[in-house]
């Protein structure tokens, strides 16, 4: 029989405004093998985890109840304070009787008897509780980092920088990703590939870092600090070994008219192609869709020009198999689709535009030079209608996102204050429906384009947007003066919202990691965990966690470093002793806990088992591999004659749990 | 049917396997048992291929194939099912087995003859679409398809899964089976009537085990049933119907790896209709994950211990078992 201390915590009123504590103490100290009982402002305190040190040594106790908040707050305290009482830290058990209780009833009577319910079901557990010893497993002292933007090198420098091998996953054939693509940065106005492509050479150059570029991540097996990933290398047809960049191939291939990804298709590149002057690795690519030697067999000449020999039409997708002890995801955002905000005639007028191929038309490296002109007659444009919000903060139609994509108030203010910077007779307009300048010096940079550089900022939204003569009819209210307004804009550009990358949601599932509706990945804690995803040894690195902007990309990808660099310091980690094992006399051979364990912590054997009258039984048995089983529980559950089980959450101990809550 | 006697007898003369699993005759004709035959002379004296081989030999495999030299056996279409499904669980050693495919027109139901007025079998032949059999008060003939047993009446397939020797013509699977109509007019009833129907059928187990024993699926070394440390096998009956217990999760632990073999059904001494609970799950499990028969091949996962990405949400399962 087990002497067990009970221990009920008031978590001040948390838990004490709605569960008559004194009352659940004092029932539960009637329970059968229950030899003291007391309950105590705040267990977690350094006076209630002596008050508990105490008592394991005043009453002899083999098992600990602790009636608090969720065992995913303080168990792993609860457990150190039993052992360095002396106790084993799995006689230890915790009902929770704080965010499944006192924070979902109102009634305190029922609240006390559902409180008393949860301390007998955890008595009833520890009665069946045996001491557990914890192992170790060795940690891969290498990351991954999924997606190349500026989060995945920010977050690769960081690891390298502290000596760590740490290998990026792009599936883009260079890295950069989206900043990249934009001209200046606010609120500085210091030019984005100034500032972006030096970290991307940094990147190449690390001899710690390593780039799969044009590559995906096709499976991810194992746990924290021994994760097995298959890297899928797409063919990109030509050796990597042997280009040189030099970009002849890329000026005589025939095949002209593919339209350029980088230039959101405003213009054209070849079928083999370097997508922009600083890419890195600085590598030629074919587009098989586009190629006419992939496609018919005829052509050929990128081969013919290529000094280096280093075209190869023959080149496969190859899988590249690695080991890492930390994962990072930094997969970003892409707009979205403003196909359904048919009001502003997106698809009607290619004077309409959105703010990512604004940028382009801004950019010395963009279609036109970075002289702005209207894309339907390459014009000077005189007047320009800025929207945002453009499926933001869109609620109810199903077109948009429900969030505030956070960006855009300060890009428009940036791209109105560029344009009446350089082309001073604009009349440029901002729709809006809040400004939202929250950030250092942001505020300050939407005053100047208001005050300064005179940009209309008008409150209230666009109607309708009708192309008309050449000019675009824009249709709006002014929500502050109540009025209708109509403006024959030359180009309107709309601020379209963020949304995670469509990459994100297969690859959450291959990591295990969760998402929230919108598809961005959750964190650990929202306030206290931000870079940790709950799936341990995976951390999150950029806009796959949120929208955010650039200095608070920067910041979230050093921090994921900083805990990606706390988990590779250590040498070992240790296991969870909480693992998966079978009887063997009782094991079928059956095989399906081996087909369902996600880990391949299950193998099986042939054994020598004594059968009647002294002979001998072969039979086919399972075992576990304690440092790989991770304790998930799919085996019991598999299991069809109950032969396998699970240390600290058995069967039986599981039965008793219920058995006590129905009594 | 001499034809089988005649396959059995010389796969032993050639050496091709050192015992034959088969059937032999039980107390009375119509009664037959599964049995093991070393010798040619034991396979002359009783071995017996009538239409009273219902018995299903696959499980008798998981001991047999583990013993010194090759074993034959004689396995029909339904029978082949289960061998497979064992194959794929590692119960059976396939190298020690030599798998005898027979044709099969259905299997006859003893009760169903008596209800005809078919009694004291001695002896029957096959004469067409008829079987003529000789009784202790002479000679009568009934119509094959009025005898069948109810598992043969609503058959799945006629085909043979696995073999190494086909006998007679290999069949085809039967979609039209109609197999699943009595679970349709339970799932149709109101719960308080498919309550009483169970109650009243259930109400009649005597716990004599024989649906357990016989049961292709319910293989383990040891049974739930029997181990003390499982909680099942000691809990108190709460009402007189405590047999809904067992057998409810008798049908959970074979789901999804239940070939519809219909044995239990067979060997009930109470004929309670107990294959119905297993095509409920079999019904639903196609229903919601998509067409799945247990045994049918040895690559494809049981769907209930496997997961793929579009997998139904526990919700729409939850849904579907609402107040119908």
């Amino acid at each position: 029989m087990q002497r067990i201390g009970v221990f009920v915590c008031w978590c001040g009123s948390n838990i004490a405004a709605t569960v008559d504590v004194h009352k659940v103490a004092e029932t539960l100290a009637k329970e059968p093998g229950v030899v003291f009982s007391t309950n105590y402002q705040y267990m977690c305190s350094q006076a209630g985890q002596e008050m508990i040190q105490e008592a394991i040594h005043t009453h002899k106790l083999t098992g600990v109840v602790i009636c608090s908040c969720s065992p995913r707050m303080h168990e792993g305290t609860f457990r150190k304070t039993c052992a360095a009482a002396g106790l084993n830290p799995y006689m230890v058990e915790i009902a929770n009787i704080r965010e499944q209780c006192s924070w979902i009833h109102k009634d305190m009577a029922e609240a006390t008897e559902k409180a008393v319910i949860l301390g007998r079901a955890a008595i009833a557990k520890v009665h069946l509780n045996a001491p557990l010893t914890a192992g170790t497993s060795p940690v891969t002292k290498r990351a991954l980092v999924i997606g190349g933007g500026i989060a995945g090198i920010q977050t690769a420098l960081d690891i390298a920088d502290a000596g760590y091998e740490v290998d990026i996953v792009e599936k883009k054939p260079t890295i950069g990703g989206k900043m990249t693509q934009i001209d200046k940065t606010f609120p500085t106005l210091d030019c984005a590939a100034c500032i972006l492509t030096p970290k991307m050479v940094d990147a190449a150059q690390n001899e710690k870092i390593h780039i799969y570029s044009y590559s995906e991540v096709e499976s991810v097996k194992g746990f924290v600090g021994n994760f097995h990933v298959t890297i899928r290398k797409k063919a990109r047809f030509v050796d990597e070994t042997k280009c040189t960049g030099c970009g002849d191939c890329t000026t005589k291939c025939p095949q002209k008219n593919v339209p350029n990804e980088f230039n959101l298709g405003m213009d054209n590149r070849r079928a083999i192609y370097i997508p922009f002057a600083q890419a890195v690795p600085k590598i030629a690519t074919i587009d098989a869709d586009y190629c006419t030697m992939l496609k018919t067999g005829k052509c050929g000449i990128c081969s013919k020009v290529c000094a280096a020999g280093a075209i190869d039409y023959q080149q496969k997708d190859q899988l590249v198999e690695e080991e890492y002890g930390a994962i990072v995801v930094a997969t970003g955002f892409d707009p979205i689709s403003v196909e359904k905000f048919d009001e502003y005639a997106y698809s009607q007028s290619p004077d309409v535009v959105t703010s990512l191929e604004f940028e382009r038309l801004m950019n010395a490296a963009g279609p036109t030079n970075g002289t702005l002109l209207r894309p339907s007659d390459k014009t000077h444009p005189h007047t320009l209608v800025f929207v945002q919000c453009v499926g933001s903060r869109c609620d109810g139609d199903g077109r948009g996102k429900s969030y505030c994509s956070k960006i855009c108030c300060m890009y428009t203010a940036k791209h109105a204050m560029l344009c009446r910077e350089k082309y001073p007779d604009t009349d440029v307009y901002v729709f809006y429906i809040d400004v939202r300048t929250p950030g250092k010096n942001f505020d300050e940079f939407y005053r100047r384009a208001v005050e300064e550089y005179g940009v209309h900022y008008i409150k209230g939204q666009v109607g309708k947007v009708v192309p008309e003569n050449g000019k675009l009819k824009v249709q709006a209210s002014d929500l502050l003066s109540n009025e209708q307004i109509h403006i024959d804009a030359d180009m309107v550009i709309l601020a379209a919202a963020i949304e995670p990358d469509k990459s994100a949601r297969p690859l959450a599932t291959m990591l295990t990691a969760s998402m929230d509706t919108n598809d961005f990945f959750t964190e650990a804690h929202p306030k206290l965990r931000p870079v940790e995803s709950p799936t341990a040894g995976i951390f999150l690195s950029g806009a796959c966690q949120g929208p955010k902007d650039i200095p608070e990309t920067v910041a979230q990808a050093s921090a994921a470093a900083a805990k990606v660099l706390g988990l590779l310091a250590k040498d070992n980690l240790t296991c969870n002793p909480c693992v998966a094992q079978p009887d063997e006399m009782m094991c079928n051979g059956c095989s399906s806990c081996e087909k369902v364990c996600p880990y391949g912590a299950i193998t099986y054997s042939d054994k020598e088992f004594r059968g009647p009258n002294r002979t001998t039984l072969i039979r086919r048995v399972a075992s576990v591999n304690p440092a790989v089983c991770q304790g998930c529980g799919a085996c019991t559950v598999a299991c069809p004659s109950g032969a396998m089980d699970l240390k600290g959450f058995s069967n039986k101990q599981i039965m008793a749990e219920v058995d006590a809550i129905c009594k | 049917m001499q034809e089988v006697m005649k396959k059995a007898l010389e796969l032993l003369q050639n050496g091709t396997v050192s015992r034959i699993l088969g059937w032999k005759t039980g107390d009375f004709f119509y009664d037959l048992t599964p049995a093991v035959f070393e010798s040619a002379e034991e396979v002359e004296k009783d071995f017996v291929f009538s239409p009273f081989c219902g018995a299903n030999l696959s499980k008798y495999l998981i001991k047999e194939s583990r013993k010194e030299g090759k074993i034959a056996v004689f396995l029909k279409p339904c029978d082949s099912y289960s061998f497979v499904q064992l194959l794929k669980e590692h119960r059976i050693i396939r190298d020690n087995v030599y798998v005898v495919g027979v044709a099969c027109d259905g299997m006859c139901d003893i009760e169903k003859m008596k209800e005809l007025g078919v009694k004291g079998v001695t002896a029957v032949r096959e004469d067409g679409e008829n079987l003529v059999c000789e009784t202790l008060y002479g000679e009568k003939t009934v119509a094959r398809k009025d005898a069948l047993l109810e598992r043969c009446v609503s058959c799945k397939s006629k085909k043979v899964v696995m073999f190494d020797e086909m006998l007679g013509e290999n069949g085809e699977e039967n979609p039209e089976s109609h197999r699943f109509d009595k679970v349709a007019e339970l799932e149709a009833m109101t719960p308080d009537e498919r309550f009483a129907f169970w109650q009243n059928e259930l109400s009649r187990c005597i716990r004599c085990n024989a649906c357990r024993n016989v049961c292709p699926a319910c293989s383990c070394e040891k049974c739930v049933f029997d181990n003390a440390n499982s909680g099942i096998a000691n809990k108190a009956a709460v009402t007189s119907f405590e047999e809904q217990n067992f057998h409810i999760i008798r049908a959970f632990h074979v789901a999804s790896r239940c070939t519809d073999c219909g044995e239990c059904s067979r060997v009930c001494p109470q004929h309670i209709p107990l294959h119905l609970l297993n095509r409920k799950f079999i019904k639903d499990i196609n229903e919601l994950y998509g067409e799945y028969q247990a045994g049918a091949d040895m690559d494809t996962k049981p769907p209930l211990m496997n997961f793929t990405k579009d997998d139904c949400e526990p919700s729409i399962v939850h849904e579907r078992g609402g107040d119908k």
